[in-house]
This record gives C-alpha cells, structure tokens and sequence, in this order.
C-alpha cells in the first residue's frame, strides 16, 4: 500500500510546514484513506557529513588490512584531542579518530559519518569503541548501513552518489540529506479508489479534506500530438473479456542518447525509497517514479531490442515469457501480450504481460542508450486476471485493475521523457504514437434530494452541486442532475455513489444518530430456543462448552475407526485447505470434539466434560455444482432452486465427551468414573430439552463406540418414529488409545436438527392433576439376561394400562436365586385414578395385566 | 360420715389435699431434668394410681350432692397438672432438639462440589447477547449454511468475480467432483445470510445474523481461519445513514455500557455504497477510554437489493457487521485469541452461563 513522503506530497498540495506524520493520517483518514502503518524515522542521532583528514593503513596479523582515518566532523563534533595521537598531529579545527575496513575511499572524500550516540536502521546503535589499537570514536557509512540500498561495495562516498560537494559541508546533519528522518505514513487504500495509488490522488484527497490549495500534476498543457511516424502500435485483441477490448490507449514516446551510467539524483532516490521502492537505474527510477507521482504505470524498452510494430494481443496456445522476476511462464489464452515483430514477422515475439510485468529480453540494462517509454491502458478485468493467473500482483497490476485515469498516458510518458533528457542527457524523438480508442465516462443521473433521503443529513442542491464539483464531476441539469465523474474515478457508476461522495465530503460526523422503529419481529424461532435451552442444561449439568475447528484429515476419520463405506466419509474437500492433512469438513462433531478433550487431558486435567454445538457438512456424492449467476440481478426461482440444491445439507449436532470423574473424589469419598449411562443420560437430557420422546437401543455395529456399550438413540413415537438422531455410550477401547485419551471415556453426539424437527410444533395439552390417593405395587420380574431392560419396562406400561401414573427401575439382580442366563428386573410402579380412590380390585387387575404382559412380551416371571 | 377414699387416695372433697398433690405434681415436673424423668413425673401424677387420678376416680362413689362440688375440685385441678406437664414436656423437647442439633454441627466451609459446574462458551454467550438486544428491538434472528453458494457469499452482495473486493477475503474454495469447481466457498463473512433473508422473508425487513464464518488466516493471538461475525441488515422505505448510526450508537451501549458510542470513517465494501468503517469509544478500553475499531457498515447497495428483487427505488437500507472475537477481547480485555480456540476449559468456566 502507498507510503507518503511529505515533501513529495507537497508539490500537489500546500501542506503545513510541521506536519507529522500522524497528523497526515488523521487528515486522510477523514475523507476514507486510512493509516496502514507509521513507519519510524530509520536514523536518529548525530549522522554528520564529514571529510577524511588522514588515513593509514594498517596491516592486521589476520591478515587484513583496516584504515586508521581522521575525519572532519564539522565544529560542533570535532575533538581536539585523540587518544593515541600527538596534539601536535591533530588537525586545527579537530577532527574524530575512526577505524574503518573498507577501501574504497581516500583523503579528501566526503562520506556519512555515524558518531556515538546514533541508531542506525535495524537498531544498531553506534558508540565509542577500542578496536585494533585505537579508540573508534564513530563509523563510516556503506550505503547498505544507511539501509537505503543492498550495495555493499563499501563506503557511501556522497560525491559518487550525486550530491554536489559545494552543497555538502562537514558537520552537516546527513539524516536530512539522505531523508532517513521523516516518519512515513502508509495508507490502504480500499479498491474503489485506485486513483489514491499516486501522489496525486492523496494530494486531492488531502485537499477535499483539509481544503488545501491543490494543483493537478496531470493537467500539462502542449503535449505533443501523435505523429506519422510514431513507433508503430497495433491493438488486435481477438478475445475481449466481458466484450472489453484488452487496451484502450497506448502512448509511446523514445527518448535516445541517454547516459547509460548517469547515476539516479539523492532526491529522486530518496523520494523512491521513502515510498518504499528499490532504486535501480535512471531509466528504471524515472519510471517508478512517475508512476508514484500521478498513478501510471509505465514500461520503458530497450529500443534496440524492440522491433516495430508493437502488436498487443491475447497469447496463443504453447507461448511462454520469462518476466522480469526471472520465472518462466506458461501463457493462457486469456493473458494480453505485448509482442513486437523481429523481423518483419508480426506480433511473433513476447515483450510482456500486458499491464503486470515485462519480460527480460527488452529491458533496459546497463548498456541501454536509447529508450522506449510506453504508458497504455488496459482493461482491469485482464489485469486482474492476469495477475492472479500469474501470481504477479505487481504495482502496475494493483493500479490498473483498481482502474487508471485513461488521460494520463500522454502526461505520463511526457514527465518520463521530461525526466530522462533533464538526468540522463538523452534526447527526445519528436516522434510520438497515441493509439486512442478510450471513451467518455458515462454521466449519472441523480435526483438531488436523494443525498439527503439516504443519509439522513440535509443537504441542499447548491451543496450537492458544489461538493460533486469539487471531486471533478461536471455537474448538468436542474433537477435531477446530470453528473458527469471525473476521468479517474471509475467506481463512480451509480447515484448511491456519488450520494457517498457528497456524504463523505461534508463528512460522516454530521450524520445525526436516529434510532429506527421495526415493526416488531416473532422472537427467537424454535430452533433457536431450543439450542439455547440444550446448551445450558449440558452446561448445568457438568459440560463445558468448546469450539472446535471443522477442518479434519483421513487420519482423523482412521483414529475414529470409520469403515471404508461409512457415511462420515463422505465428507466435502477444500481446495485450499490451511493444512494439507485435514483437507475435508467433518461430517460429525466428535471427529474434531475428542481432540479438545484430549488436549484438554494433556494439560492436566485429568477429568474433562465438554460439548460442543454446531454444523457438520453432510454433501451427498454426485450433486451439481452451484450455478454461476450474474451480480445485481435477482436470479429465475429455477436458478435459486439450482443453488440451494447445490449447497450440501449442513445439520446441527450437539456432542459431548466425559473423560475421568464426573463426580469428583473428596472428602466425601472417591470419586464415581464416567460410564456409559452418563452418555446415555446426557443425550436424553438433550431429546428431553427439545420436548421429544426418545429410545435406546443397543448398537453394537457404530464406530467409534463399543460395541457393547453403545445406544442408539430413536426417536418414539410421531411421524419420526424409529428415525436414528444418533448415539451415546463409551467409546471403542481402541479409539480411546489411539486418541490417547482416559480409559473408559465416554461421549454421544445427536442430530440436533433431526430431533426439532421431530418435535411436536404445537403447545402441550395439559392432563389434570388427580388429587385422589395413590397405590404402589412392586414386580420382580425374572427374564433372560439378553433381554433389554427397556423392552421389560415397555411390556410392565402396557400390561399397568391408564391407572399407571409411574414405574421406576429400582434394582437389577443376577446370580444363583434368579438361574443360570437370568436376571431379576424389580420395578415400582405407582397408579392412581383420575377420578376415584383405587380398590383392591383394581389394584388386583393392575397386577395381573403386568404379569400377563410381561410373561407375553418378554418371557417375565414374577418373582415369589 | 366419713368419706369413702381409696388407699392412699385423696378425698375429693379434701381441698387442702388436693392442693398438695398439685402442688407436689407441679414442682415434680419443674424438676424434672430430661423427657424420661418427666415420663416418671407423668405416670406418679397423673397415672392410675396418682392421687389425683384416684380422687377422679372416688368422685364416682360419693352422694349425688357432693359430685358436683368434688368434680369441681378436682377437674381443673387435674387440668392444671396437665397443662405443666405439657409446658415441661415442650421445654425439655427443645432442649433436647437443641442438643442434638448442636451435636450434629458440620464443617460449613468443606467444598461442596462433587460435580463441578459447567460453563457455556462466551463466544456463544456474546452471540446470544447480541441477539436479544436485536430481538428487543422487535428485529429477527437469522440463520444460514456454512458451506455457501459462491453466489450468495459474493455475486449477491454485489462482488464481481473480478473485483479486487473478491480478493480481500482470503477465501477457502470447496473442491468440486471431478476436478470441476464446485462453486461453494465457506461463507468468508455472514453476509450471505442477507441475501437470503431478503429473498426468502422480503421486505420490510429487519434481521441480525450471528454466526461461524471461515478465512485462510492462519491461527496466531489476533487471528483465526475460524471465528464469527455478527451482521445486522435493515430495508424499509425512507432508512438512512442517520437511522445506522442511531441503530450503531444503541448495540455499542448494550454491549459495552452506557457511554459507549460510535464514530464513522469513510471506506469500501461491495455491498454497501456509502460505506464506512465504524469506530468504537468506551470507558473501559484495556489503556484507557478511547476509539478502536469494531466494524464495517453502509446503506445497502442497490445491486444487492436488486439481487433479491426488491427495488432501490422504493426501499432502501443499512447493514453492519462486526466480530463476535473482536467483541469478546474488547469487553473482556482478552489478549490472545489462542485462548478462544483451544477448547481449554480453564477458559469458558470464567465465564459461567451468562456474560
């Protein structure tokens, strides 16, 4: 994102001579351009230009050689006395005594000099130092030290670098000189505002927001029309996406003669590395920099190694370019080129990828004389494709697929050519080529009222008019107004937009704050109630409540010991999954929930309940893929069907895991470990919650459980009835191990959107209290040991009939009284008549019907 | 005529006497010292064979003229004995309780908690919150699928596929069958539940979606691929920019206090023109009051209202959008978002059932 050096800023727009850096991010962020960052000044301290007195080399028994130098620091730095160093040897004026490794400098040279008390970037702070035999009171900069370039041929001598020595004196502050003092502000800019990637845009914005005089750097009287014999250009783009012809403009200038080793100004460098961009030759910087500046960007050639005419079109299949970064490509046919024609064959050879990156056979090098500038303008769309194709958001790339003002191309390649004859000594070509073919931005009609309507701030329409024309719209017409945007402000396409453009302006604290009145809504649904009252009651009961991530790998569905052809298997693949061994979306809760609790237990916490709420991705194999429909258009009832088809059925569950005590060891005696009837209880709390009668059954077939201690859960009765919303029970042995979690752990985990959805809408009919006196009878059954509890207490209802208010399980018992295979089942039941007090004879009937029933159903025995 | 007694027993006509024996009834039950010496007292005074039960009896035997005065003389005397024993009985039952209560005295302070509480997670307490102040509000709660149709996560909201917008959000993309894309997406924002609900439940319309949503950040204390958002959208004839702040300024004060407020600074969002960032001031900021960011927000735009076929003309609305993460670490001054994710429970039971 852009960084702003004020000083460049300031040639736009008249800034305040103190301005900080913060104070810039409070003007901008004013008007939507927000601080990204503020980058600190990369020196601070006493970095003075200084010249080298003496120096003397010294022969090391390492073998390498250090200079012992004197250097002039300037009145205020000198020092009239040196440690090792007669008096008498001391310079008049003083001077500082350094030791410096490098060679690539000598008496007499101006270089940067850090005394103590500096902080050089990266934090290296510079103090007084004994090394070889001296005291080194200070360093001689590299330009690599100074963190302004990667050259480490050695020391930054300033007359090498461009600096004039009649503006350069020792003692003289060098973090000015070399702009290492300033605080840079970044800014983000959103991508609607692509003009705001320039020191133009800023600079406008800045204006809009402070009311700073502002000069458009763009409006340049007497560019030089297009001639004959300009460079020959030919757009022929056989593909155009969206019906867009790829480029629209395309200006080329040639600029000859140029001094290949003519060095980039300290200004332009600084300006460039403030901004956060490398330097790297005169005719790249020149580049960049007018780039920067207005927001174009610009390819310079090697003329030599272009041959006319320059054809820009899509690329034909097999066709590949290595770019500038070096990465041979394969190109698709929908990437626009820029090729040239070598000889005579047209369009034949790759120069670039139009709009993102050149191409290393035509760039300018070290030995390039004679340049060729181009500055075009290419469909954003192409751009954008391009780029991401290629992985290249480079910074011609980010400015034109966020939109380039389509009238800069001329301005632009102008300042180029300016700059390149003024710093390179070249000449310019009067030979000039403008292929045309962009067209008028589209006025907007806007009623102007709407402003007001939409943003609840009166504004009237000599205020509307004024602001819209202060941002560069040409504004027609009484009412409703003909606006017509600005060259660089694409994004300005519909009244919405320039009602923000008002708001903005005038700014967004003039919005009052008026709270709405909805018409009143039906509360929360009943799902919503529902998942709330589940989660608290696991809550009540001991459960904490985790969240876990959906992302889960073959290694996790193994360590479950999921069969080959198990639904939970079936699971949805992302294509760009954050770890590439859990590519897939769970179709389960636990998968990812026993992971929690075995973190949990590692941690040492020995006895964990947790549960967990929350979708699971359920996609059945074959379905159609989501149809692709177009933006701001409400799509056909077919088409709406065809995307909800398409989005895989994604139930609520709600699963839970007990490893450890439950109930805790204490002074009250040890503690009780979880078993599987904890499970079980937890998921008929759950059904219990949601209001729907649930049963057991025993699942010896369901991984990850055990197979003899798995329940299924059914819903009982209503039109679900028999429908499976999962299981609770302990887990496999095998799958506590290789989970590592505590032994005899526990868990269960139910479709919560299956059992709602058996739930009965419609409110509970009350049954009346009776208020007469109850009776009690008990039955110890004796049945085979294979015979579900459940199923004897089914038989011990129906045989009880309508006086049965209650029966309760009290005891289990085998061993030798009840027979070898058997086991006594001893149940409590309490009746009770709605309207009468119960006889003996009812009671006697009672009775009977239990015994009969439950000999008939389950083979029972009343126990004498 | 002498009067006829039974052994030892007490003439009822014998007032002095039958003073004595209340007398010697009443002190015996004040000394009695426990519940079975007054059992004693009860059987001696006003047993069979007390003299007070023996003269009763007696009554029966004399002539008709004296019955009366006799039961006169010995009914409320009897009565009078009864009536102390009973006192006493109570005082000695209290005492006795009072005992034994003392001796069954525990330690009050011992840790009660055999099955220690349990806790929800706050980001589904804060979610919760945040939905019954919109319920209040009279708006509605609204659902929607994670895994999303790309169309409803973006071309709905008005991102085109070739927007730099669509980049912003670092999207996970759902493999599709045969190497063919699938055109899903995990939801990157609960936007999509917008245009759902504006196409499934129309206008006016007045809905908060709370919810998971999925972006390819890597975990570290600030991010997670895996967090959640809550979105407020409201469309109705005659909304402005003037009814979001005033809809803004209410939710800051619900969740973070009564001096809480809003501030908005221009931005950019596909589906909102104009849009804003929205800043939060309140008291309590971890480093003193002050403004941090807490959202996103904007009128509707008019492409996303067309996308559900309402039109722009006519109807016009506000949406925003903030983290549910962002908002938990604001208020509770949670510093590393690790603790959020990692399902320790050391981190939920802090917060119990409510927030």
């Amino acid at each position: 994102m852009p960084r702003i050096v004020t000083d460049w800023l300031a040639e736009h727009v008249e800034l305040p001579a103190d301005l900080t850096a913060e104070r810039l991010a409070a003007d901008l962020v004013r008007v939507g351009l927000e601080e990204e960052e503020i980058h600190p000044a990369a020196v601070t301290g006493p970095l003075v230009v200084g010249r080298v007195l003496a120096l003397t080399p010294e022969p090391q028994k390492n073998g390498k050689t250090i200079n012992w130098c004197l250097v002039d620091v300037g009145p205020d730095h000198n020092a009239t006395q040196i440690k090792g160093v007669d008096d008498a040897d001391v310079p008049a004026g003083g001077a500082r005594g350094i030791v410096c490794g490098a060679h690539n400098f000598g008496v007499g040279d101006l270089v940067v000099v850090s005394l103590p008390g500096t902080v050089l970037p990266g934090g290296f702070a510079i103090a007084s130092r004994k090394t070889y035999g001296h005291v080194s009171d200070g360093m001689i900069c590299s330009v690599r030290e100074l963190g302004i370039g990667e050259d480490h041929d050695g020391i930054l001598v300033l007359t090498r670098a461009g600096f004039d020595a009649a503006d350069l004196t020792p003692g003289q502050d060098a973090v000015a000189l070399l702009g290492l003092g300033d605080e840079v502000l970044e800014i983000n800019v959103t991508p609607d505002r692509g003009y705001a990637f320039s020191y133009r845009g800023v600079a406008r914005e800045y204006a809009h927001s402070t009311g700073a005089r502002f000069t458009d750097p763009a409006l340049v009287a007497n560019l030089p029309a297009a001639t004959s014999d300009g460079f020959a250009v030919e757009v022929d783009d056989a593909a155009p996406i969206h019906g867009n012809v790829g480029c629209d403009r395309f200006v080329t200038r040639i600029v000859r003669g140029i001094d290949p080793a003519a060095p980039t100004p300290p200004w332009m460098k600084r300006r460039l590395e403030g901004s956060g961009m490398r330097s790297i030759s005169l005719a790249v910087d020149v580049t960049n920099y007018v780039m920067l500046d207005l927001g174009q960007p610009i390819h310079a050639y090697d003329l030599a190694r272009v041959a006319a005419p320059i054809v820009v079109r899509r690329a034909a299949a097999g066709e590949r370019l290595t770019t500038l970064d070096d990465v041979d490509r394969a190109l698709d046919a929908e990437d626009l080129l820029i090729t040239d024609s070598p000889a005579g064959e047209r369009g034949v050879r790759v120069l670039g990828l139009a709009g993102v990156m050149g191409g290393q056979s035509s760039e300018v090098s070290g030995e390039t004389t004679d340049v060729l500038v181009e500055a075009a303008h290419f469909d954003p769309v192409t751009v954008a494709r391009t780029a991401r194709r290629h992985r290249l958001p480079s910074e011609a790339a980010k400015r034109f697929e966020r939109g380039v003002d389509p009238r800069l191309p001329a301005v632009a390649a102008q300042r180029v050519v300016d700059l390149l004859v003024e710093l390179g000594g070249g000449t310019a070509d009067d030979a000039v080529s403008d292929l045309d073919a962009t067209t008028a931005p589209t006025p907007v009609t806007l009623d102007a009222t709407l402003p007001t309507r939409l943003s609840g701030v009166e504004y009237d329409r000599a205020t509307v008019v004024r602001i819209l024309e202060q941002i560069g719209c040409v504004v027609e017409g009484d009412d409703p107004l003909r606006v017509t945007p600005p060259s660089w402000r694409p994004d300005l396409t519909e009244p919405a937009a320039l009602v923000e453009e008002v708001v903005r302006i005038d700014g967004y604290d003039r919005i009052p704050s008026v709270l709405p009145a909805a018409p009143g809504g039906r509360g929360l649904t009943a799902q919503q109630r529902t998942r709330r009252s589940v989660a608290r009651a696991l809550a009540e009961a001991g459960f904490v409540e985790v969240l876990s991530y959906p992302f889960v790998g073959t290694a996790d569905l193994d360590a479950l010991g999921l069969p080959a052809d198990d639904v939970r298997r079936t699971t949805l693949r992302l294509a760009n999954p954050l770890a590439d061994d859990r590519p897939f979306l769970r179709a389960e809760l636990l998968t990812t929930l026993l992971e929690v609790a075995r973190r949990n237990t590692a941690r040492g916490l020995g006895d964990v309940a947790v549960f967990e709420l929350g979708l699971v991705t359920r996609p059945v194999p074959g379905a159609p893929a989501a149809p692709q429909l177009p933006v701001g258009v409400r799509p056909s009832d077919d088409d709406l069907a065809a995307l909800h088809a398409a989005v895989p059925d994604q139930p609520r569950h709600v699963a839970g895991v007990i490893a450890g005590s439950p109930e805790r060891a204490g002074w009250w005696g040890p503690g009780r470990p979880a078993d599987w009837a904890d499970a079980v209880a937890a998921a008929r709390l759950v059904a219990e919650r949601v209001g729907v009668e649930v049963a057991v059954r025993a699942d010896a077939e369901t991984m990850p459980w055990h197979p003899g201690r798995c329940a299924a859960v059914v819903v009982a009765g209503g039109d679900a009835d028999g429908t499976v919303v999962g299981h609770a029970g302990e887990l496999h042995p095998k799958v506590v191990e290789s989970l590592g979690l505590p032994a005899r752990a526990v868990a269960f985990e139910l479709d919560l959107s299956a059992l709602v959805a058996a739930a009965d809408p419609e409110p509970v009919q009350a049954r009346p209290v009776s208020a007469f006196p109850a009776a009690k009878e008990d039955f110890a059954l004796v049945v085979d040991a294979s015979v579900p509890a459940a199923d004897v207490r089914a038989a011990v209802v129906a045989g009880a009939g309508e006086l049965l208010e209650e029966a309760t399980l009290f005891d289990v018992f085998t061993g030798a009284q009840v027979g070898e295979g058997k086991k006594s089942l001893a149940y409590s039941v309490r009746l009770r008549a709605a309207d009468r007090t119960l006889t003996a004879d009812d009671v006697r009937a009672v009775r009977d019907g239990v015994v009969a029933a439950t000999a008939e159903r389950v083979g029972a025995v009343l126990r004498g | 005529m002498s009067t006829p007694t039974s052994d030892s027993g007490v003439d009822p006509l014998d007032v002095t006497a039958l003073d004595a024996a209340v007398d010697a009834a009443l002190a015996a039950a004040e000394a009695a010292s426990d519940l079975d010496e007054l059992k004693a007292v009860r059987v001696a005074h006003t047993g069979d064979k007390s003299p007070l039960a023996l003269a009763n009896r007696a009554i029966g035997g004399l002539p008709g003229a004296d019955k009366a005065a006799a039961g006169k003389n010995v009914g409320p005397r009897r009565g009078r004995v009864a009536q102390a024993l009973a006192a006493r009985q109570a005082e000695l039952e209290a005492e006795r309780d009072a005992r034994v209560l003392v001796t069954e005295a525990v330690d009050v302070t011992l840790p009660p908690e055999r099955r220690p509480a349990g806790a929800r997670h706050p980001i589904e307490l804060v979610q919760e919150r945040v939905a019954d102040f919109f319920v209040g509000m009279g708006w509605e709660i609204a659902d929607g699928p994670e895994v999303e149709a790309e169309w409803f996560n973006f071309d709905a909201l008005n991102f085109d596929p070739d927007h730099p917008a669509r980049q912003m959000q670092d999207t996970f993309y759902v493999e599709g069958e045969g190497g063919k894309p699938s055109n899903l997406v995990l939801r990157t924002h609960t936007s999509p539940v917008q245009s759902r609900s504006l196409l499934e439940r129309g206008v006016p319309l007045y809905v908060a979606c709370p919810g998971k949503v999925f972006r390819t950040d890597a975990l570290d204390a600030t991010h997670t691929p895996v967090f959640h958002q809550v979105e407020g959208l409201a469309v109705d004839k005659g909304l402005t920019m003037a009814n979001l702040v005033g809809t803004l300024d209410a939710f800051a004060r619900a969740m973070f206090g009564p001096e809480a407020k809003t501030r908005l600074r221009p931005s950019f969002f596909p589906f909102t023109e104009p849009s804003a960032e929205m800043d939060l001031w309140f008291p309590q900021k971890k480093g003193g009051a002050g403004w941090i960011e807490w959202g996103g927000c904007g009128m509707v735009n008019p492409n996303v209202l067309r996308a559900a076929g309402i039109d722009p003309e006519e109807y016009s609305g506000f949406a925003f959008g903030m983290g549910i993460e962002r908002t938990l670490m604001l208020r509770h001054s949670i510093a590393d978002m690790h603790d959020i994710v990692e399902g320790d429970v050391r981190f939920s039971t802090q917060f119990g059932t409510e927030i």
